[in-house]
Formats: structure tokens, C-alpha cells, sequence
């Protein structure tokens, strides 16, 4: 058998109070197109980060064409021909493509030879990128390229993607397919995370699978099930969400004609945005990160104000109102960033519960606030809500990401709301908690609420939601029912490629 | 290899005793200081720390203790509204001399009449004169989102040249055969702050306990405290609460100004007596230290704007006692700051010796 390309032999990295890493080994070949396959928090970043040299093992060893490989730092595993492309783009909006590919350089070439290798490299892998476009007016699937094109210029024999179609819309998921494979055939290996299976079947050789930061199986994509796969990685078998027939009843939200400028240089503007939600209804929202999702939420929970007539609420204008009156009305919001914007790091459970649930659930008399109060309600979140924490006087930075999201999404549907927002209500939660959560908000719309989810994972939306729009560059696409759309319908829906080309192989 | 290792959560232990090393740490290093500058360090610090409060001569020194702290503490806890808040009043100093001016310049107005009016009319002069100035970077950071920190600063130094222009002008007491200076308010019975001079008591005393409990029921009992607590941990989920900021920089400003200004007007109706050119003494600055000192906690700056005041008194001592250079008294202030803020990282993380990992 010939020598693999990267070994890894019994990897294990521990952090205080969890073992990311638990004798971790696989082999990576020349040429392969290899999986990294695991829920969040299965420990997948933990282990390229060790392989790219942001992380040392405590144990361990990684053979890299036969040789002992353990490279102190990123430099190094460059050096030795290994790439990363990031889940989150480190580039500077201000600077233009070739800049931001210049600093991330030992010994940057002038900038017109530079681009010139960005425009020879673009080419061969149809990846079209102009080298002097400002980077904070890319899209994210082209931020993604700049990302790989960087990676590409060191010529690499390992290219380590982590969730690279997180961003991209299903039609530039196929052009970055076609890249991969060109460079596949040129013998270049791929180590691939995702959990994403379909993904996986169609592209991947080989896949290793992760569960609590062990090796758990491996297996050939294309001969296995995804189901078996997601039983794999899972642990156990799933049970889908439940959701009850319902009627439909009166629109409770009514949005219309919204428009909004971009807060920042780089944010999306609302552009002429239309959407009615009815009791008992549950509108998902996709479309690519960076599109509007931000913006559009926080025009619906107060935090920005439009013309009174342009958001509805029961046929009641309230654009013009901040959040508290909002909340006192029945509308009721859950954003994305669960530390910093849904809750406070440094602020016990309690407090964040006093956050929110100040109005509805009278917490307050006469400017006074009534922490008893407020921990029972704290404590009712965390008991009906299945919250791991020692209590409510814990910080709420000191609960792990799914908890913190359970513990926000529950604060919001424990006040019993009338129209229901959330911005991605299950990211990086794991998957029993991301069940909890879809179920809660399906029970929601079940009693006659109205739900709005905003959501990048469309499988999440094809769940869940009655009627389904996607957002594209701040633009609202008409709402369409859920059953009987097709993948393709959605990701034109979504934008289409973003004037992406499939690579001329 | 030491690494920090971030808790969980602040250690609520730790966020206490952090104060008590940084005072021992500081009466350690500050005795070496001493010791190098050829002084008994343990008379010194004696004499720094004891002295004021139960040597021989405590009774002439505990007085000035109230009169030295309460400025400070009535101004550091209306800064650390602000500073809770991430709103940086460094202008306090100028909020102080304007409180003293157009409270003086009440009292002034109303002499020599004789009214019970008269006191509390001077009050509120110095309030809405501390007030008023302190809108002035309000007003600018609301409308123009100008930076709040340089255009406090800033009117500190038009205060003094205001504060110059008034002792040399419209306030010169008539009297004064010429020299710079108004009349002395101590001299105007209906005008004067001073409850009892013999033990230091005035009403400004009485003002910063009522403002620390203000600030205590604010902060911990009341929604506007929340808010402000919430806009300083995280101002995106304080915006998402409800809360307007605009609003709260008006608050919060204002109301440092305010008892800035009630500072410096208790001051010169008292232990200044009356307005000069060099009436401020930094109060307005040092409080910014020792509102951080009590971390920014109600009780804490109580407790600091003693300690300040202590060390001020003693290093007074020491210089006329032991012969200690002012610069040296200084250092040992500044060592105080240091090891406080120094130390303040154990409340949130904590340390581990780990050995050096082979690369």
C-alpha cells in the first residue's frame, strides 16, 4: 500500500472540562477527497486546527508523507503545503482582493504580478475574481473564493475546507464542486467538514466521522445511506418534529413596502420588502448570510424604526414603535448573536430574563424591578426549557452555545407571543437541542402564534415552515408554500450562483 | 509558563480580596520605595495609614478626612453612572468649577441678605451649573456623535480660564482691596456649606451618603439602573432591551455633572470659603481613580474615597514628618492604581502554572 498523504495517529487534545480530541486516527491519501463528518461541538474544528498548527495536540502524533509532522504554528503548515479555507472569512472589507491576498503573504510580489497570478489561477479553476475589487462589496460566495484563490496560490497537497457551502446558495455549492474535483484530478487531497450529508455523498471518497470527539466509524459516502450516516454521527436515531394540522387564522404580521438603508458602509439596505403572516403560521425565511437577515430582524424587533405603516402588527402600525412597546403589543424577537445581542455575557440568567420579560411578564412597578420575579421566571425557562445550568445566578456566558440558545428561544415563547421572530434558532446547537427548539416553535404556531424564522439551514426551513421566501441582497422574494418546492426553486429564490461560472474542466 | 485561564463566571471572592492585596501589595512595595529613599518604611506606612486616624494628633486630621473624601466620593459616583455605562465624563473637574461658580455666584447675588433661601438656592445653582457644562459633551455626542472623553477634557481647561476671568472680574469681592478673590462665603452665615467645622461636617458630607445610596438603589433595585449596567456589558443586547442610548448619555452625563457641580459649590460655600484662581484641587480628576478603585460599585467608592482621602492626609504627614519628597508620596499613589487595576484580571480569570510544552 502506498504511503497516505497525512497520517494522524491517536490524536487527543483536552480543554479544561472537555476532551475535544479523544485518540483521533485516520489517513488521509494523495489525491482524495476525504469527509470530516460530525455535529457541532463533535470536536471537527478542534482536530484541523491541530493539523494547521493553531492547536497542539496533548498527545499523538501526525505523519505527513512518512515524516513526523507537527508544525508549531500556521507558517509552518503552509510551508509544508497544507491550506485552510475558514467557516468565517478573515478578510478587511476596506481592502481590495489582491490586498487582502497580499497580507496574508511571507513575501507579497508587486501588486500587478500578484494580480496577474490571481487572475492566471481564477481562470484554470473558474473562480473569476477581479483582483481589484473592494472586498466589502463581494458577496459571501465570492469572499469564499478569495479565501480558496489565496489558498491556491501556495500550490497546496492538503486543502482543509471547514463548512464551506454554509454561505453559498445550492447553485455556487455545484461551481465549488466542480473546483474541487479539477482539483481533485490534479492529486490534490481535500479534507472536507461538514454535516451537511447529501454534500458528502456526492463529493467525498472517504469520510471519517466524529461524535463527542471521537473516531466513531468511516465509511464510503457514496455506498452508505445518509441515513445511516446521520445515525452515525448522531448516536442514536432521530425523531423529526411533530407538527399538528392547524387553521390558519387572521394575518398578524403585515409588512409592507419596507424599506431601509444600510446602517453600516458594508450592511445589506431593505429593499421594498412585502409579508403577511397568519395565526398559526410559520413563514421561514433563507438565503445566504450577509443578505439582509440582520437587518431585517432588527427592523421587526424595534431596534431600528421604519414608517409607522410599513410593519403591522394585527392590523395595528407600529413601525414607528421601539422595542418595549413592541414587546407590550405581542411581538416578540430572538436575533442571531445569542452573547452580545439576545443576552448579556457577563449578566446572570436572571438579569438576562429581565432583558426581554421586564413588560410581559410585569417584572417591573413603577420603574422598580422585582428580581424574585424575575428568577422565578428565569428558573421557569431553564426547567421547561431543559436549560443545563447549575441556576439562574450563573453568568450567561458560562452556558455552552445550545443551552444559551434554549434558554433564549424559550425566554421569548414562555412570554406567550403573538407574532414570534427568530434569526437562526438552531446554529451551532447540537442536534437534540436544535429538535427541542423546532418543536417549540411548531407548539408556538400550534396555539395560534405567528412565526417568522430566519434561517440559513434550509432543511430546518423545509421543516418547519408553512410558507417559505428567501432573502437576496435585501430583497424579499414572494413567499411560496413549502410542500412541493424543488432544491433548485429555492436556490433561485436564494440568488441563483451570484454570477459564479462552472469550472471549464 | 503561567496561563490565564478565563472563568466561567467573575469570581465574586475574588472581586473582593483584589482590593485588599492591591492596599497590602501597595504598603509593601511603597515600604521598599520608602526604605531605598533611606526612611523607616514601617514609619512611614505607620505614618501614611495610622496616623491620620489614630495617632496623636487624629483629631485634627479626621475632620479634613470628611472634607477631603466627600468631593470625591459625591463625584465618583455620579462618574461611575457614566462609566457603568461606557459613557466617559473626564470633564468632571470643569462640572465642579462651574458648580462653584454659579453657585457661589447665587449666593454671592443674594448678600448680604439674610434667608434661609439662600442655602438651598445655591444648591441647585451648583447643580444646574455642573449640569449645564456637562450637556455641553452630551448634547455633542447625542446630535454630532462627537467623542465624549475630548470634549469634557477639554472644557476643564475653558472652566479655569472661566474661573479666572470670574475671580479677577464679576465675582472679585468689592472689599477685597484688590486682590483676586470673592467675598467669603464662610463670613455669610446663610451662604456657608459648613454644619459643624470643628468635626468637618458639611453638607456635602451629607450629600455623598445620600448619593451613594442613591446610586445603590439605582443600580441594583431600579430599570434605569439596569440599563445602565446593560448598555456598559453589551450595548447591542441594550438596544435590543429597549434602551434609547441618546437618553441614557443625557442621564448619565447630566447627572455626573449635577454632582460635580453640587461638589464644588459644597466646597467653596466651606472649606474653600470663597472663589479664586486656583480654587479646584483635581477632585474631578482623582475621583475618576477612585470611582474605578470602588469598582464603580456604590459602596466600594465609599470606602475608596475614604482610602484616597487617607493617603492624601498622610502623605501630607509624611512629607512634613519624615521629610518624604511629594513625588515619592505620588508613586505611592500611583502604585495604589496600579496594583488595583493590576490585580482587577484575577476576578475574571485565573491563573495556572503549567509546564512549557515542547514545541
Amino acid at each position: 500500500m502506498t504511503v497516505p498523504l497525512l497520517s494522524l495517529q491517536g490524536l487527543t487534545k483536552a480543554y479544561p472540562g472537555v476532551i475535544a480530541n479523544n485518540n483521533v486516527s485516520f489517513d488521509i491519501g494523495v489525491g482524495q477527497v476525504h469527509a470530516l463528518l460530525g455535529e457541532n461541538g463533535a470536536g471537527k474544528s478542534t482536530l484541523v486546527k491541530m493539523i494547521y498548527g493553531l492547536v497542539k495536540p496533548d498527545s499523538g502524533t501526525m505523519l505527513l508523507n512518512g515524516r513526523t509532522y507537527a508544525p508549531p504554528e500556521p507558517r509552518a503548515a503552509r510551508a509544508d503545503g497544507i491550506a485552510m479555507v475558514f467557516q468565517h472569512f478573515s478578510l478587511f472589507d476596506a481592502l481590495n482582493v489582491a490586498e487582502n491576498i497580499a497580507l496574508g503573504m511571507e513575501s507579497p510580489p508587486a501588486m500587478r504580478d500578484l494580480a496577474a497570478r490571481i487572475r492566471d489561477v481564477s481562470e484554470t479553476y473558474g473562480l473569476p475574481l477581479d483582483p481589484y475589487r473592494t472586498v466589502g462589496d463581494l458577496s459571501a460566495g465570492e469572499r469564499q473564493r478569495v479565501e480558496i484563490i489565496r489558498c491556491l496560490l501556495q500550490d497546496p497537497k492538503l486543502l482543509i475546507m471547514d463548512e464551506p457551502t454554509s454561505v453559498l446558495t445550492p447553485q455556487e455549492v455545484d461551481i465549488l464542486f466542480q473546483t474541487l474535483r479539477k482539483l481533485k484530478s490534479e492529486g490534490t487531497a481535500i479534507l472536507y467538514i461538514s454535516h451537511k450529508l447529501e454534500e458528502i455523498r456526492t463529493l467525498c471518497d472517504h469520510a471519517t466521522v466524529l461524535r463527542l470527539g471521537e473516531n466513531v466509524g468511516e465509511c464510503i459516502p457514496a455506498e452508505t445511506s445518509a441515513r445511516d450516516m446521520a445515525e452515525l454521527m448522531v448516536g442514536s436515531a432521530l425523531k423529526p418534529p411533530e407538527r399538528a394540522g392547524r387553521e390558519l387564522g387572521e394575518v398578524a404580521l403585515d409588512i409592507s413596502g419596507l424599506s431601509v438603508p444600510s446602517p453600516s458602509d458594508f450592511g445589506t439596505a431593505l429593499r421594498n420588502i412585502h409579508m403577511t403572516v397568519r395565526q398559526g403560521e410559520v413563514l421561514g425565511i433563507g438565503g445566504v448570510a450577509g443578505n439582509g437577515q440582520d437587518e431585517l430582524l432588527s427592523v421587526l424587533s424595534g431596534e431600528v424604526t421604519t414608517a409607522a405603516d410599513a410593519v403591522k402588527l394585527a392590523g395595528r402600525p407600529v413601525g414607528d414603535l421601539g422595542p418595549t412597546a413592541r414587546r407590550r403589543l405581542g411581538l416578540l424577537t430572538a436575533p442571531e448573536e445569542r452573547l452580545g445581542h439576545a443576552a448579556a455575557p457577563d449578566m446572570s440568567l436572571t438579569e438576562n430574563a429581565m432583558l426581554t420579560g421586564s413588560v410581559r411578564e410585569n417584572l417591573v412597578s413603577n420603574g422598580f424591578l422585582k428580581w424574585r420575579d424575575a428568577e422565578n421566571f428565569a428558573k421557569r425557562i431553564i426547567t421547561d426549557f431543559d436549560v443545563r445550568t447549575p441556576g439562574p445566578d450563573n453568568a450567561a456566558r458560562s452556558l455552552s452555545g445550545g443551552n444559551l440558545q434554549k434558554f433564549v428561544i424559550g425566554r421569548e415563547v414562555l412570554q406567550r407571543p403573538d407574532v414570534l421572530v427568530v434569526n437562526q434558532p438552531t446554529w451551532g446547537v447540537d442536534a437534540s437541542a436544535a429538535a427541542a427548539i423546532r418543536q417549540s416553535i411548531l407548539d408556538l404556531a400550534a396555539n395560534g402564534a405567528a412565526v417568522v424564522c430566519i434561517s440559513q439551514d434550509l432543511d430546518e426551513l423545509m421543516e418547519i415552515s408553512d410558507r417559505f421566501a428567501a432573502l437576496n441582497e435585501g430583497r424579499l422574494s414572494t413567499p411560496r408554500d413549502t410542500a412541493g418546492l424543488t432544491i433548485d426553486e429555492i436556490g433561485l429564490m436564494m440568488g441563483g450562483a451570484h454570477g459564479m461560472e462552472v469550472a471549464h474542466v | 509558563m503561567i496561563v490565564l485561564e478565563k472563568r466561567p463566571q467573575p469570581s465574586r471572592n475574588w472581586s473582593i480580596a483584589t482590593p485588599l492585596i492591591a492596599v497590602l501589595a501597595t504598603m509593601f512595595f511603597g515600604g521598599v520605595l520608602f526604605a531605598v529613599l533611606g526612611k523607616n518604611p514601617v514609619e512611614a506606612i505607620r505614618t501614611i495609614f495610622w496616623d491620620p486616624l489614630f495617632g496623636e494628633f487624629a483629631f485634627y486630621y479626621r475632620p479634613q478626612l470628611l472634607v477631603k473624601g466627600a468631593p470625591l466620593v459625591l463625584i465618583a459616583i455620579g462618574l461611575s453612572l457614566g462609566f457603568r455605562a461606557g459613557i466617559w465624563n473626564i470633564g468632571a473637574e470643569g462640572q465642579y468649577i462651574m458648580g462653584a461658580i454659579v453657585g457661589a455666584g447665587v449666593g454671592l447675588a443674594f448678600y448680604p441678605m439674610d434667608s434661609i433661601i439662600v442655602f438651598p438656592l445655591m444648591i441647585l445653582g451648583g447643580a444646574v451649573g455642573g449640569w449645564a457644562w456637562a450637556m455641553i459633551p452630551a448634547l455633542l455626542k447625542v446630535r454630532f456623535g462627537t467623542n465624549e472623553i475630548l470634549v469634557s477634557l477639554m472644557l476643564v481647561y475653558v472652566a479655569e480660564q472661566m474661573l479666572a476671568s470670574m475671580s479677577l472680574g464679576l465675582l472679585k469681592n468689592p472689599q477685597g482691596f484688590g486682590f483676586p478673590g470673592s467675598r467669603n462665603l464662610n463670613e455669610y452665615a446663610s451662604a456657608t456649606s459648613w454644619i459643624n467645622q470643628d468635626v468637618g461636617m458639611h453638607w456635602g458630607v451629607v450629600f455623598a451618603f445620600i448619593a451613594v445610596i442613591f446610586a445603590y438603589v439605582l443600580l441594583n433595585r431600579h430599570m434605569l439602573g439596569f440599563h445602565i449596567r446593560l448598555t456598559g456589558e453589551a450595548p447591542r443586547a441594550a438596544r435590543f432591551a429597549g434602551v434609547k442610548p441618546a437618553r441614557l448619555i443625557l442621564f448619565c452625563l447630566g447627572t455626573s455633572g449635577a454632582l460635580a457641580g453640587l461638589a464644588g459649590l459644597f466646597e467653596v460655600a466651606g472649606p474653600a470659603g470663597q472663589i479664586t484662581i486656583d480654587f479646584n484641587v483635581g477632585y474631578g480628576f482623582t475621583a475618576i481613580i477612585v470611582a474605578f478603585l470602588g469598582r464603580l460599585h456604590p459602596l466600594g467608592i465609599l470606602l475608596a474615597g475614604g482610602l484616597m482621602a487617607l493617603t492624601y492626609i498622610g502623605g501630607e504627614i509624611a512629607q512634613s514628618q519624615l521629610g518624604l519628597p511629594a513625588a515619592a508620596i505620588q508613586v505611592f499613589q500611583g502604585m495604589l492604581l496600579f496594583f488595583l487595576l493590576a490585580l482587577d484580571i484575577l476576578t475574571n480569570y485565573r491563573i495556572r502554572l503549567r509546564k512549557s510544552e515542547v514545541a
